[in-house]
């Protein structure tokens, strides 16, 4: 099964690739992720038969922390599949052929990166979901989107080099002890009590600067504003909720392993450290920031910050980190694709000519501004609970100048975006800026209401498979003291 | 064989410190190339019982980073008629100055990480770190699109050298690893060749300043 659900995508690259008709061709996209939904669904649902989703030798393995973010994945790329046709109806004018297999190429990577159980393997997956994306951020062929690919492809190939290297640091670790030649994850967290810590310590922070690199963590993020921001709308969801999560997988792989040798402190305090860093950052970006879609990738900036710092206070705000990523997956996707939609309407993606959205377009105008609400912490959305959550458990474990500043970054987030954001959909539409063909459609706006549904209901109910699952992976980071 | 390793590794510092302070392209894309080749022989030296597979890859590192990527590259510096000289952010002296540095440091870094009794008199260590630094230093103070894709080759050149102590016992890592980053090199570079100078009929990443905040 677990070589069935890279593989499935995979043949879907080929026969979307192959398939001559460019109509019919973004509709694969939504049939064969719905597919992999039901059947990643139907796995998770067995729940006692799901660790036996393995193959080549240990190497694939489904664990409760692979399960949660294969699930989460696979429901945010079928969501955001469902608004690829009514995107590339409006690009009739250049082939879709790259595009649509792209994406399922996207999917098989990022589903082999939750299957990964070893750290080489894993690594090939990461940089082949770079590689695979790098043709969709350039999908608009301009000078703008060519600048955006370069930065993304030269900064994130450097980032995944340094990851390989902290691989090989580790792998000589466990050479260096005498542990044998192995890079799976159950052996690596099983002998990591025997690696010499000063190994241990120089890979996890390269493995975690490499990886961090790709989910855009502060000072490493610069290629994010840039290849988010000349993205297609559905490319830079799925970047933003997707392909992140899998980089933040790798780095919770390489937690585990540091959690489980020698004392893991300094691993916390530098992922408190930087998840604040890139909090403070990008707010500081985000005020004024004209480029509607610059902000979401700050925003997304701002976001792995949160989750990185939940995994670094530990306890409780590990649960609450993993909820946020699926929070603030669903939630950024949303806001994306609303972007997208806007800067359709307006042909332009600036403040200073996109205004009164509420009114050109009401629906993507709207579920924007749901979208920052929900993003920036409001109640009663799912990023407000699992916000909660963290600042909560640093409360209660007594780090207050983390939970201080946490929700002191929190609050100039809400009022520097909050100000675009409004500008952006109140008023009246600005009778320079003509408005384009573009019409709201089920296509573009179901998708959008989808995920703020999900969004919504995660702050008001989690279910109990999911929390259950939640409990499950939050576990695995327990502090060996 | 194991007492040529550390004087090989010398000429791969050397070509660090060529890399760092030639003013003319070509001689960053010849001291990259010869230092990828370095890395194919070094492969043999320090595993001399290196099995086939192991003689395929460095058969395959030294045909793609002495002869294919520089091939490559020359032919874009041609295509888009970019001018020779480096044009660096930083002057050829401080470029050295600190390439100098960080190789201390990765001397002195090294030193405190605990290695294999076989391993503890090699230069392999440090020379991987600063190499690696040297990718760096080129990659964020060179400005042109080709000297980027130096600075990249480089740094993956630093991390080879690393992999060599692994290249017996994880054979697969080493390989996958090296073949992928070579991959992406290529990858990178067709963009330049076939999109950077097509766009803007140069390949210097000033060009490529329009995004920014």
């Amino acid at each position: 099964m677990a070589y069935f659900l890279v593989l499935f995508p995979l043949l879907m690259a080929v026969l979307t690739y192959v398939l001559p008709s460019e109509r019919l061709r973004p509709w694969l996209l939504p049939a064969g992720a719905l597919v992999q939904l039901v059947l990643v669904g139907s796995i998770l649902n067995q729940a006692e038969n799901a660790t036996s989703v393995s193959g080549l030798g240990g190497w694939l393995l489904l664990d409760p922390l692979g399960k949660l973010v294969l699930g989460f994945l696979c429901l945010l790329f079928a969501l955001c599949s469902l608004s690829v046709p009514g995107y590339l109806a409006q690009h009739k004018d250049r082939s879709n052929r790259v595009f649509c297999a792209n994406l399922f190429l996207i999917q098989a990577m990022m589903t082999l990166v939750t299957l990964s159980y070893h750290l080489g393997l894993m690594w090939v997956a990461m940089e082949a979901t770079t590689l695979a994306s790098a043709p969709l951020i350039y999908f608009n062929q301009s000078a703008r989107s060519l600048e955006a690919t370069w930065k993304y492809l030269l900064i994130g190939s450097v980032g995944i080099a340094l990851a390989l290297l902290g691989s090989f640091f580790l792998a000589y670790a466990m050479l260096k002890a005498g542990r044998g030649s192995t890079l799976r994850f159950d052996q690596l967290i099983h002998e990591a009590p025997y690696l010499s810590s000063a190994w241990l310590q120089s890979a996890f922070i390269l493995l975690f600067i490499g990886y961090g690199t790709k989910i855009g963590l502060a000072p490493m993020h610069t290629w994010k504003p840039d290849a988010y921001g000349e993205a297609p709308g559905v490319v830079g969801a799925i970047l933003a909720g997707g392909v992140t999560s899998c980089a933040f997988l790798a780095i919770l792989r390489v937690y585990q392993i540091c959690n489980a040798g020698t004392d893991a402190s300094f691993a916390r305090e530098f992922m408190v450290f930087i998840g604040l860093f890139s909090m403070a950052i990008a707010a500081v970006f985000m005020a004024q920031q004209r480029d509607i879609k610059r902000l979401l990738a700050y925003s997304s900036v701002e976001h792995m910050g949160i989750l990185i710092l939940g995994i670094g206070i530990g306890g409780l705000a590990v649960y609450g980190s993993l909820l946020h990523l699926i929070n603030n997956g669903l939630t950024k996707c949303a806001l994306f694709l609303s972007a997208e939609n806007i800067q359709k309407s307006y042909g332009s993606k600036l403040t200073g000519q996109v205004r009164g959205a509420l009114r050109r377009v009401p629906i993507s105008g709207a579920l924007f501004l749901a979208g920052f609400l929900a993003i920036t912490g409001s109640p009663p959305f799912g990023p407000f609970l699992s916000e909660f959550t963290i600042a909560k458990a640093a409360a209660s474990d007594g780090q207050f100048w983390a939970c201080g500043l946490f929700l002191l970054v929190l609050a100039s987030v809400f009022v520097g975006m909050g100000a675009t954001v409004l500008s952006v959909v109140q008023g009246d539409p600005p009778v320079e800026t003509p408005a384009t063909p573009y019409r709201e459609r089920v296509g573009t706006c179901g998708p959008i209401l989808l995920l703020m549904s999900f969004a919504l209901l995660l702050g008001l109910f989690i279910p109990s498979p999911l929390e259950s699952l939640l409990r499950e992976a939050a576990a695995s980071f327990e502090v060996k003291r | 064989m194991g007492q040529l390793l550390d004087p090989l590794l010398i000429i791969g510092l050397a070509l660090n410190f060529v890399a760092l302070g030639v003013s003319r392209i070509r001689g960053v894309i010849n001291a990259v190339a010869a230092q990828g080749m370095l890395l194919g022989i070094l492969a043999l030296f320090v595993h001399p019982g290196v099995r086939l597979r192991g003689i395929l890859l460095v058969g395959v590192m030294i045909l793609i980073k002495g002869f294919v990527i520089p091939k490559m590259l020359i032919h874009a510096m041609r295509e888009a008629d970019v001018q020779h000289e480096v044009n660096p952010a930083i002057s050829p002296i401080t470029s050295l100055l600190l390439g100098a540095m960080g190789t201390g440091l990765a001397l002195v870094y090294s030193y405190t990480l605990p290695l294999a009794e076989e391993h503890q008199h090699l230069l392999l260590v440090p020379a991987s770190l600063a190499t690696c630094w040297t990718g760096f230093l080129v990659l964020t103070t060179r400005k042109k699109a080709i000297m980027q894709v130096l600075g990249y080759l480089i740094l993956e050149n630093g991390v080879f050298l690393f992999g060599l102590l692994l290249l017996e016992a994880m054979p697969f890592l080493v390989e996958v690893g090296a073949l992928l980053d070579l991959f992406t090199g290529v990858f990178i570079m067709a963009i330049i060749v076939h999109h950077i100078s097509r766009e803007f009929a140069s390949t210097s990443t000033e060009h490529l300043s329009e995004l920014r905040d």
